[in-house]
């Protein structure tokens, strides 16, 4: 390892699991990565780095985390999360599965036998997102294996192999007994076939014995992190840190890091706080914390809102799906989140907080300009509140982009559109990537609400989002095709509730 | 007993460093322990595209914490410069820059953060020049890299004159980035009396380290390049890897210090080449048939700030604008564009797939023009075995199998019911509509610079019968040390897991050519094979002698030699050799034969032979907003003998895929002030696991044999398969192409991306309706 500046260390260690053993890990900067943790201080390189910002998967890791009485597994890429996040979890690398006689995982026997790797530096990535997947689902149709890799490129094998594996990695079964981790060798159903066995409850122990009681602070190099626990510590230490940047999933603050060379002074990271990741469903509709995953934030969401089912499968890829969160997506104040467009036509309010003040604001309301929100200083997004949805309402969202996964949007327009008799009630309709915030596309609606929902006035109000919108051009896409395209989603959506039968999918077709 | 051992050729025997690869156990430059006192460097980079630099102040680069070293042009104690061809690529620009993203100065810190902290620190003053952007604005400014060059057969001119129908037309050509998923990286040590080992992930060791040489002044015999692996090469490390090596070495020499050098992924996209971008005019004369009477191709192909390798990938364009056709009446005019951007370079095809896309979209509007199935268009255009059987640079085709594989695949894929099915389905569908496209590749092996074409390999055998294997080729995933191994598995009649294959190394193998041209195992596998044979001979001599039976009754085979009546193990053998003092270390040398061409007149041999294939694709485009999806694929293609199906068969799914990426989503998009703005992943979009088409037929041909002395009858793999994605291009079209019943064609660019789409339906449109308008206005006027 390269020397580096010691300089004054305070506060709590990190503690992790890694191989079954307990890490305490101090004299860190708390903006470094994973990744870098494990190359450089561990020297464990089988993690790879592809590109340092979320989007190649070649450093795919998974963490072990304790809910409830079981274990939930999930992928994340180890180059944009802060070492101190992983304190209180099992990190498992690419180099945990190789059995200590030497025998290579199902999931790795099953990339061999399918000749699933060429060049092989993204495979430890593959390896990683496969094994995710094997402990966390059974028996996987194609398109779900595909969806599960959606975060890790490849450059050699055209994917077909890989996909192959993981399929046949369900056929080794966990035959080998004698492992000091057995437990990964179970894959989801056999886990789930039989009472936890002694590898697995000794997992649990250990997760349980590094469980923290009070906020994790972690200071050096000039660099201060706070993992508060509570709400209340959350609020506390957002008002004594005014200036402190928020960390949630850290898909974007990270980049800061890795590629911007930025100092960040005060992190207070919100992951830890329980209050936070709660989503509760209520009469009044989805109560989301700020803090809960856009894994778990979609699953609700697309529980009441089966129209999401495409946007969720399309937003981002696995990895970054289970570190960022939906808080995170919204405060950032980026144009080109993919959830704002149809948070705003449902209607979504968030629930801000500032000390012991709480307000409410509706979403459309949240963006004043160019990644700039209304939140004050010293306030942060506790929750997003999305309305139960009027039944009647037809709603559809459209995300373009050039490629279908893991793309930023060049173009994501929603649509809610409500009917009565025959005739548009309320139209609401909103886009990101049209503007410098996301925003509702007033003139459209206003054009629609009072009409028929007929061809006649969608082609009417397709000519009014000139007035609503003049995107820019860039490398996502020109402005003309910006404008063309959002036009043409609003007639899309049209052929698709006016009863004609047509399709107009082209995904139905590839599966 | 089987005379056969386990991973001879023609077995799937999976990567040798598979084991390693999904064990994270495979060790890249970056993963190699770092000995005592390394430093990291990072790249100081031009923030404009053409400018006079009036001033650079680096005090606070040097100032920035952990910085050791800071470097400029006046540093370089040798040359400045690591032009593969051409010296024309300084390793620091001193004056005038000439691209965004250009190496200016270097700098080298304790940690690999400082150093990229440091690089930023930079104050330089420049005064603007006008940057040259795009081929088209270099061939109106007459800026070029290399004189434009002219191939022509017979009377273009006159044939399309005088023939029953003609077309003309122009296609732009994207780019593509490599993306290599491990980037650029050198690793200098240095050694004793003034030698350095350099560790550089490219597919040419040997001109790395002349590269490195020159630099700094050294002897080639002073600089040993070593390169276990790559993650991934595609041509992108070809040449260039030479600028990381040369900076990370001038460091290690001044500062007696090993030093580091991996370039973060925005860094090397901004730095290095890619695909060279065409734009393609054509004008075509032909009959009622749609033969191709008379044809004149204009190529423009973006070579960048510099020549690099831009002459070979732009005559290969050149020689590949016929694919599968014979062009009787051709002339091709190939300017070589130079830009205020990247260096363009080799990738995959090597400007094969530009030449190619030029005469596959002539056949296309050919084939809409006439109302035909473009697959009978081809048909009619395809070279023969008999006749009409001589390319455009004279080279006779002596193995045509494009027709058989062709007659094939149109029937394994059912291709004309689904044409009929399709075109029936796309009537009641306004909004999505499906597409299909047959298309057929010739590609040419062997490096068009004829010297390049030769190969080395080193043999040792130990005393416990372990084979040792290095040769002068390098593995970037594609499987050459597996095949290669197999070549000599074979040669021995042992079993692969005995052979071992080390680094590729300078100083084991001297000179070898890099690797490319998809020529690595057609040349090292013959080199490897003549180290081997060399073996066996003298293992053979000596038994014969020692047991004393005639030469011809020793026989190697499955780990064992018979000798005469008696039975021994490959190992004894090899035991009592060294007992014997018989020498167990052979080289192999091989030079491709047949080959040579002139290049002034454009005449001549410049390929051994050719490779074949075809695919069928089909898709389905949203034509509201130019969205699509990739739904089928078939492809059929010709590897003669296999030496590995599964490798091979990994070649042509891995390169369609990547074809596939090139032409449809793959969209590299500078900004006008001449900066690469898709310079990640981030705004890159390489294919994904999704993009796989559902259905994914891939076969190879199993009548395939090389008809020239190949190794073991196989052909190469790396490249060709890359050109049958053009079919996804074609499909797309033909998707297109029923918005107006097929009767006009779209003018559909690269990459097809929903936008390019969008723009191509919009346009197709709004001329038929032109057309349309003109024709009424005609009428009522009559």
């Amino acid at each position: 390892m390269a020397t580096r500046q010691r300089t004054a260390t305070h506060g709590d260690p990190i503690r992790f699991v890694l191989d079954g053993e307990i890490r305490s890990v101090d004299g860190v900067a708390p903006t470094r990565t994973v990744l870098n943790f494990l190359r450089e201080d561990l020297g464990r390189t089988g993690t790879k780095e592809g590109c340092a910002e979320g989007d190649c998967g070649a450093c795919t890791v998974v963490l072990g985390e304790l809910a409830g009485n079981d274990v939930r597994f999930r992928a994340v890429n180890a180059c944009i999360q802060f070492l101190p996040t992983l304190d209180g979890k099992e990190l498992i690398t690419v180099e945990s599965l190789k059995g200590e006689d030497g025998a290579l995982h199902p999931v790795q026997r099953a990339l061999v036998d399918c000749h699933a790797s060429q060049c092989g530096f993204c495979t430890p990535g593959f390896v990683m997102s496969l094994f995710a997947l094997y402990k966390t689902q059974h028996d996987p149709s194609r398109s779900q294996i595909a969806d599960a890799l959606a975060g890790n490129l490849c450059r050699c094998t055209g994917y077909r192999p890989i996909v192959d594996a993981g399929k046949k990695m369900y056929e080794y079964g966990a035959e080998r007994q004698d492992r000091h981790q057995h437990w990964m060798n179970c894959s989801f159903s056999s886990a789930n076939d039989r009472e936890l066995n002694q590898s697995e409850r000794e997992m649990i122990e250990r997760l349980r014995a590094i469980r923290r009681s009070k906020t994790l602070f972690v200071r050096h190099g000039g660099s201060t992190f706070y993992a508060p626990l509570t709400l209340k510590e959350l609020a506390d230490l957002r008002l004594a840190h005014p200036d402190a940047r928020i960390l949630a999933g850290g898909t974007d603050v990270a980049l800061w890091v890795t590629k911007q060379h930025k100092d960040l002074p005060v992190v207070i990271y919100v992951g830890d706080v329980a209050e936070l990741k709660a989503i509760d469903r209520t009469d009044a509709g989805i109560d989301i914390g700020a803090a809960a995953s856009l894994t778990d934030a979609y699953d609700a969401l697309v529980s009441t809102h089966p129209e999401l089912s495409e946007l969720y499968r399309r937003f981002a890829s696995p990895p970054i799906r289970n570190a960022g969160t939906l808080g995170g997506n919204i405060a950032n104040g980026s144009p080109i989140g993919d959830s704002m467009p149809v948070l705003m036509v449902l209607g979504t309010r968030l629930l801000l907080r500032k000390g012991r003040r709480a307000r409410e604001l509706g979403l459309d309301e949240f963006y004043v300009g160019y990644q700039k929100t209304a939140l004050e200083p010293g306030e942060f997004v506790e929750r997003i509140r999305v309305p139960r949805r009027d039944p009647l309402s037809l709603l559809r969202t459209y995300k373009i982009s050039k490629r279908f996964d893991q793309d930023i949007s060049a173009a994501c327009g929603a649509f809610c559109i409500t009917l009565q008799k025959g005739k548009v009630a309320e139209a609401r309709i909103a886009f990101g990537g049209m503007a410098a915030t996301p925003k509702r596309a007033a003139a459209t609606e206003n054009a629609l609400v009072g009409r028929d929902w007929s061809e006649a006035s969608v082609k009417a109000a397709m000519a009014a989002l000139d007035k609503d919108f003049a995107p820019i051009t860039d490398m996502r896409a020109s402005a003309g095709y910006r404008c063309s395209v959002a036009r043409n989603l609003l007639y899309k959506c049209y052929l698709e509730t006016c009863g004609q039968k047509a399709p107009t999918q082209v995904v139905e077709f590839a599966m | 007993m089987d005379s056969h051992p386990a991973g001879g050729v023609g077995l799937s025997v999976p990567h040798d460093s598979a084991h390693l690869h999904v064990s994270g156990e495979a060790l890249y430059i970056d993963d190699i322990p770092e000995v005592r006192g390394t430093l990291h460097a990072a790249i100081g980079m031009s923030e404009r595209a053409h400018a006079r630099i009036k001033s650079m102040d680096l005090s606070r680069v040097r100032a920035a914490p952990g910085v050791v070293a800071v470097l400029t042009a006046r540093d370089v104690p040798g040359k400045n410069d690591y032009g593969p061809v051409v010296a024309d690529d300084p390793i620091f620009a001193t004056t005038l820059v000439q691209y965004y993203g250009q190496s200016i100065f270097a700098v080298a810190a304790e940690t690999v953060e400082q150093a990229r902290r440091a690089a930023r620190l930079a104050v330089v003053e420049y005064e603007d020049l006008k940057p040259i952007l795009t081929a088209e604005a270099a061939v109106r400014a007459e800026s070029f890299v290399l004189p434009t060059e002219r191939l022509q057969r017979g009377d273009p001119a006159g044939a399309i004159a005088t023939a029953p129908h003609r077309l003309s037309g122009r296609i732009h050509i994207g780019g593509q980035e490599q993306f290599y998923l491990e980037g650029m990286i050198a690793y200098a040590v240095p050694k004793e009396d003034g030698t350095l080992l350099v560790y550089s992930s490219t597919q040419h060791p040997g001109e790395v380290q002349h590269q490195v040489a020159h630099a700094l002044d050294l002897d080639a015999n002073a600089v040993a390049v070593e390169c276990r692996r790559m993650g991934g090469g595609f041509g992108g490390k070809e040449s260039q890897p030479g600028l990381f090596a040369c900076i990370a070495g001038i460091f290690a020499q001044k500062l007696k210090r090993p030093v580091k050098l991996r370039a973060d992924r925005d860094d090397d996209m901004l730095i290095t080449g890619k695909r060279h971008d065409f734009v393609t005019d054509y004008e075509v004369g032909f009959d009622d048939q749609g033969r191709i009477l008379g044809v004149e191709f204009t190529l423009a192909g973006r070579c960048g700030y510099s020549v690099d390798l831009s002459c070979s990938i732009n005559d290969r364009a050149m020689f590949h604008a016929d694919n599968c056709y014979y062009l009787g009446n051709v002339g091709i005019t190939s300017h070589r564009c130079k830009t205020n951007t990247q260096s363009n370079t080799a990738f995959r095809g090597f400007g094969g797939p530009q030449g190619m896309i030029g005469v596959e979209h002539v056949i296309d509007e050919i084939a809409r023009f006439l109302d035909k199935d473009p697959i009978d268009v081809r048909r009619i255009n395809f070279y023969g075995t008999k006749e009409r059987n001589v390319t455009h640079y004279q080279q006779t085709i002596v193995d045509n199998v494009i027709g058989d594989i062709v007659e094939e695949l149109e029937e394994s894929s059912g291709y004309r019911a689904r044409r009929e099915a399709i075109r029936a389905w796309n009537r009641g569908s306004p909004w999505l509509k499906r597409g299909i496209a047959f298309t057929p590749v010739k590609f040419g092996i062997s490096f068009t610079a004829t010297h390049l074409n030769q190969a080395g390999a080193l043999i040792h055998v130990y005393t416990d019968g372990t084979v040792l294997l290095n040769h002068g080729g390098t593995e970037m995933g594609q499987g050459l040390f597996t095949k290669v191994a197999q070549v000599v598995a074979e040669e021995l009649a042992i079993d692969v897991d005995h052979i071992r294959v080390t680094a590729s190394d300078t100083s084991k193998v001297p000179n070898a050519s890099a690797t490319a041209a998809s020529s690595g195992s057609d040349i090292n596998g013959k080199a490897a094979q003549a180290a081997a044979s060399t073996l066996r001979q003298r293992l053979t001599a000596f038994a014969a002698d020692q047991f004393d039976v005639p030469a011809e009754h020793v026989r190697f085979s499955n780990n064992h030699v018979r000798i005469g009546e008696r039975t021994i193990a490959f190992a004894e053998l090899v035991r009592l050799a060294y007992f014997a003092r018989v020498s167990l270390s052979a080289t192999g040398f091989y030079k491709t034969p047949k080959i040579g061409y002139d290049r002034k007149t454009w005449t001549g041999n410049p390929f051994y032979y050719f490779c074949y294939g075809a695919a069928v694709s089909e898709v389905v485009v949203d034509v509201l907003t130019g969205e699509n999806r990739l739904l089928r694929v078939d492809i059929l293609h010709d590897v003669g003998r296999s030496l590995n199906p599964a490798i091979d068969t990994g070649q042509i799914e891995g390169g369609f895929i990547q074809g596939m990426g090139w032409l449809t989503m793959e969209h590299l998009w500078w900004n006008d002030k001449g900066k690469l703005m898709t310079h990640a992943p981030s705004t890159y979009k390489i294919p994904v696991a999704n993009d796989v088409p559902p259905v994914f037929n891939v076969k190879i041909y199993e009548s395939g044999i090389n008809a020239e002395d190949s190794i073991y009858r196989s052909k190469a793999v790396g490249e060709p398969p890359l050109m049958l994605a053009i079919s996804v291009h074609h499909a797309i079209k033909d998707a297109i192409a029923s918005l107006v019943d097929y009767h006009a064609s779209p003018r559909l660019n690269t990459p097809a991306t929903a936008e390019e789409i969008l723009h191509c339906v919009e346009e197709l449109r709004a001329r038929v309706n032109e057309a349309a308008a003109t024709s009424r206005t005609e009428k009522v006027s009559a």
